[in-house]
Formats: structure tokens, sequence, C-alpha cells
């Protein structure tokens, strides 16, 4: 009773969410209704005991990706007036995407009612006791693991060139030294002078 | 309290559960308000102390009251939204400060089994809840649309987005030694680190107090409190992110920041000083209830918090920036090496 009802919550918000990103007018509220989408679909993870998933869905996207997108597009100079002729540019495009999308959908739920695929084989069958994150460790380091370690290669192969893409040498700049700021003592910076009265110290 | 309503009074589960989650939520919710009143009211009282002054001392018997009082007087302000805000947001933003402050304590064990959501990705739930803070900063400040808010949201959203790479690392370390992301499993695993004199507690461990310590100077930077306060440094930015707000909507981002504030203290006792447990593994010490030793630890921590607040000058933005990314990164994931090393060596022998 209280699955169903959640179920059906997360998933209108989800949709309705989904929705309300692709039609307000500020892209900032888009960003934060993407946000709310991400954070239902999370709670529909957890709903069918994917506890680990839903986690790694917050962390991931909402806790970094979003903020990166709203860091962008709040600073972006939004011209309203131009945002709406665009609409009508790409709104064929859109339409074709949404097109696609939906005869898929309706593809996946005939072939749904139609039986489901049999699989040959599992190949790594799961203790049903274990829990999720502990069985995927398990998966991860053992069965795939030269997989996962490939992946994670590319991944620091993609951030060294992004680094090395992005980087330029700066000339002229003074950047701050902080070791030699700590280093620093008062003897190197002051002097404890004792003028004669009338004369003052030099400048 | 589930098997209370499921059995004797004979509910249906589902409704049971329900009944229980809701009655849990407001018995830690509640004293929780009434914590961060005393807790702002302690954090006056100690900052005034080490600068020789009184503080707050007016309202009630020795100024208990005086939290009160200030949370009466905003309650009775107008609520003043700029001409120019986004409204819709300006407000939700300290609502969104204020929920994510309280979903984390979810997971808090405050004793043996006493616990509102026994999870076993409970560390990952901190993580995700803690990394949404951010959001009611952000918002805060785009949405006041006024530059010296707008500033301090940037500064924050960096600030806190650095210090928490540290802290996953942390916390990596911590759930290798134990085993476990589930909260009540890693404080069971501190008992006893020491077989010599059994002390309970990560930090007692010298392989990981290094990351204590760092977890701890991360906290600070993660809660925004000084010396790492840049976001409402007063001298540069007026009040930063709550520079427009009146009223509740200030009141909200206050209550939340202080249980932000009360939530990382108990973190630290929990992740690296045993939790409930108390500081050594000896017989006697068991008959003083888990959630008292749980507190004393956390009141210690906010005594290190407040005494480093009335102490240390503010740092320098790059000087935070390159404490974050060129300091604590590396050693952390270091360190996550280090013990996954030394676990090999130990429980695996290879």
């Amino acid at each position: 009773m209280i699955q169903a009802i959640a179920f059906y919550l997360f998933a209108a918000i989800v949709i309705l969410a989904g929705a309300m990103t692709i039609s307000s007018r500020n892209p900032v509220h888009s960003v934060m209704w993407l946000i709310l989408a991400f954070f239902n679909a999370a709670g529909l993870m957890v709903l069918v005991g994917a506890e680990f998933i839903a986690m790694l869905l917050v962390i991931v996207y909402v806790g970094a990706v979003a903020v990166l997108f709203l860091f962008v597009v709040m600073m972006m100079d939004i011209d309203f007036a131009q945002l709406r002729t665009e609409v009508a540019r790409y709104a064929a495009i859109g339409l074709g995407l949404g097109a696609l999308l939906a005869v898929e959908v309706m593809i996946a739920a005939f072939a749904w009612n139609s039986g489901k695929v049999h699989l040959g084989r599992r190949v790594a069958p799961i203790d049903p006791a274990m829990p999720n994150i502990q069985a995927l460790g398990h998966l991860l380091y053992s069965r795939y693991l030269f997989l996962f370690e490939a992946a994670g290669f590319i991944l620091l192969v993609a951030m060294i060139g992004a680094i090395v893409l992005t980087h330029r040498e700066r000339t002229g700049t003074r950047p701050q030294n902080v070791s030699r700021q700590v280093a620093r003592r008062p003897e190197d910076a002051t002097r404890n002078v004792k003028p004669p009265v009338g004369q003052g110290v030099e400048l | 309290m589930t098997d209370f309503f499921n059995s004797t009074i004979g509910l249906p589960y589902g409704w049971a559960w329900f009944l229980a989650t809701i009655i849990g939520i407001l018995v830690i919710a509640l004293p929780l308000m009434l914590a961060v009143a005393m807790i702002i009211y302690a954090d006056r009282k100690i900052w005034a102390a080490m600068a020789l002054r009184r503080g707050p001392n007016v309202v009630g018997p020795l100024g208990l009251l005086q939290s009160f009082a200030d949370g009466l007087k905003v309650f009775l302000q107008e609520t003043i939204v700029p001409a120019a805000a986004n409204r819709g947001l300006f407000l939700m933003a300290p609502i969104i400060t204020f929920t994510v402050a309280l979903i984390v304590w979810a997971v808090v064990p405050f004793a043996p089994g006493v616990v509102l959501a026994d999870i076993n990705v409970g560390l990952l739930y901190v993580l995700a809840a803690s990394s949404l803070g951010v959001y009611g900063i952000i918002l805060s400040g785009w949405a006041s649309n006024s530059k010296y808010p707008f500033y301090s949201a940037l500064r924050a959203a960096a600030q806190m987005v650095s210090y928490e790479v540290a802290i996953g690392f942390v916390l990596i370390s911590v759930v290798l030694w134990s085993g476990s992301f589930n909260l009540s499993k890693i404080v069971e695993a501190q008992r006893a680190v020491w077989p010599i004199i059994p002390v309970n507690g990560f930090g007692f461990n010298p392989l990981l107090f290094p990351m204590a310590v760092v977890f701890l100077i991360s906290a600070l930077a993660e809660t925004q409190r000084a010396p790492f306060d840049l976001t409402e440094a007063e001298s540069e930015l007026v009040a930063g992110y709550q520079t427009e707000y009146s009223s509740m909507s200030f009141a909200l981002f206050w209550l939340g920041e202080y249980a932000n504030v009360i939530l990382m203290c108990t973190l630290n006792a929990t992740l690296f000083w045993g939790g409930w447990l108390p500081p050594v593994d000896w017989a006697p010490l068991y008959l003083v209830p888990g959630i008292i030793w749980l507190f004393a630890k956390m009141l210690f921590f906010f005594f290190v918090f407040s005494w480093i607040k009335a102490t240390v000058p503010r740092y320098r933005y790059d000087q935070l920036m390159r404490l974050g990314w060129k300091v604590f990164l590396p050693l952390s994931l270091f360190w996550v090496f280090l013990v996954s090393g030394v676990l090999m060596y130990y429980r695996v022998g290879i």
C-alpha cells in the first residue's frame, strides 16, 4: 500500500518535473526542475531495492553535475526574447526526437506485454541476502576488474586531456608564494630604531 | 516501535511502520531545534568568555533564554522580499538549507539500535544529503539578485564542492577500516582498537588519527565556520548570501547552519571517536547510557569549533582553496592507499 503510494508519488513528480524542465521559461528554474526529477528518480531506485544506485545518483548528479549546470546557467546573460525565437527554430528537431522516444517506449511496452526475455544463463549469480553495494563490489573487483580499471583509466585520460587543453601559461602575473609568506618573520619586515628627539627617522 | 503498533495495537505493518517513523522523526527533530537554540547560546557564551566579555546575560537566568527571545523577535518581523528578487526561489532557498540540515539526522545512531533509518548505505546517504546543502546557498545568492549575495554564493559553492572531495576520501579510509557503510556498524568496529589499552575510537589509531584531523578541519570548511567563513565575510560581503533576508527566512538559515554544525560534531564523534561507546572499553563505563557519551563527545567538538572561531583569523580565499586541493586532497588520497595497503597486509596477508 505505502509502496504503491510512494511509487505513484515519485513517478508522477518525475514526469511533472521532466515536463517543467523543458517548458519553464527561466533556465535556472529548468535546472531546479531537473534536480527535482533526479531526486525523485533516486526515490524510485530505492523502491526497487537499488539503494546504492540511488545514493550514487544523488551524490554524482544532484551533488556535482547539477551544481555545475546551475553555475553555468546562472552566469549566462539571459535574453528571454531571443530564447523564444530560438524555440521555433529547434521545434522540429525537438518534436522529431520526442516522437522517436514515444515510439521506442511503445515498442518496449508491446515487447514487455508479449512475455519476458529468456536470458541464457546468469554469468554471476548474486546472493539475494547480500546488500547490493557489496554485490556490486564483488562483481566489479573480481569478474569485471579489467573493464572497471579500463573505465577508470579512460576517465583519467579524459581529465588530463581537459587540463592539457585548457591550461595556459600566464606571464606577467605575481602569484602568492605561500611558503615565502609563511617563512617571513617580523625581523625581515620591521626595524626597531630609537631616533634622537627632534630629528625623526630617515625616509 | 513498529512492533508495538503492529502487534499491540493491531495496525497493519505498513501503517505501523509509517506511524512509528513519523514519531521517530518528531522525536529527533524537535529536541534538535531546542539543541540548536541552546548551542547558539553556548557558542556566544564561549566566544564571549574567550574575549573576556560576559556574553548574553539579560534574558532569563544567566541569559539562557536569549535564543528564544531572538527567535520570537525574528518571528514577529516582516518578511521582506526585494522587488527584483526571484520570489519563489528566494523563499525556497532557506527552506532547502533547513530541510537538508535536518534529513541527515535520520541515519545518525544515538545508542545501540536507536537510529531512525538503519540503512546499509548510511555514510553514502550522509554524503548525498550534505552535497545538497550547497543548493540553499547558491539559490539564495542568485535569487536575491544582488551582487554581494551572488559573490558569496559562488564562494560557498566552490568551497563546499572542494572540501567534499577531501571528506569523501577520508570517509573511504574509515569505511575500509570498518568494512561497512552502516554508521552503527562503523561505531561497533571502533570497540577496543588497541590490544593493550582498549580505547574505543578510530581516532586513537595512529594510522587513522591524521584523517580525524583532516575531517575536523574539512567539517569547519563544509559548515562555513570560522576560519573558513568567507561566504559571510562581513568586511567584504556585508552578510554574504543572507544579506537580503529578514525575519523567518533569515532564521531558517541560522537554524540550518547550526543544525549542520551540530551534525558535523556528531559525525566527528561517530566516525572517529567511538560514537555512543565510552572512550575506554571498561565495563563500569558502560553503565552510563550511550547517548550521554555521544552528547559529551559532540559537545566537546562543539567547544573545539567555538574555540577555533574565537581564536583563529579568517583565511584568505586562495589559502582556503590551496588547503583543500593541494594539501587535503593528496593527503587523503594517499591515506586511502596507505590504509588499504595496511589492511591487505594484516587481514589478507599479501
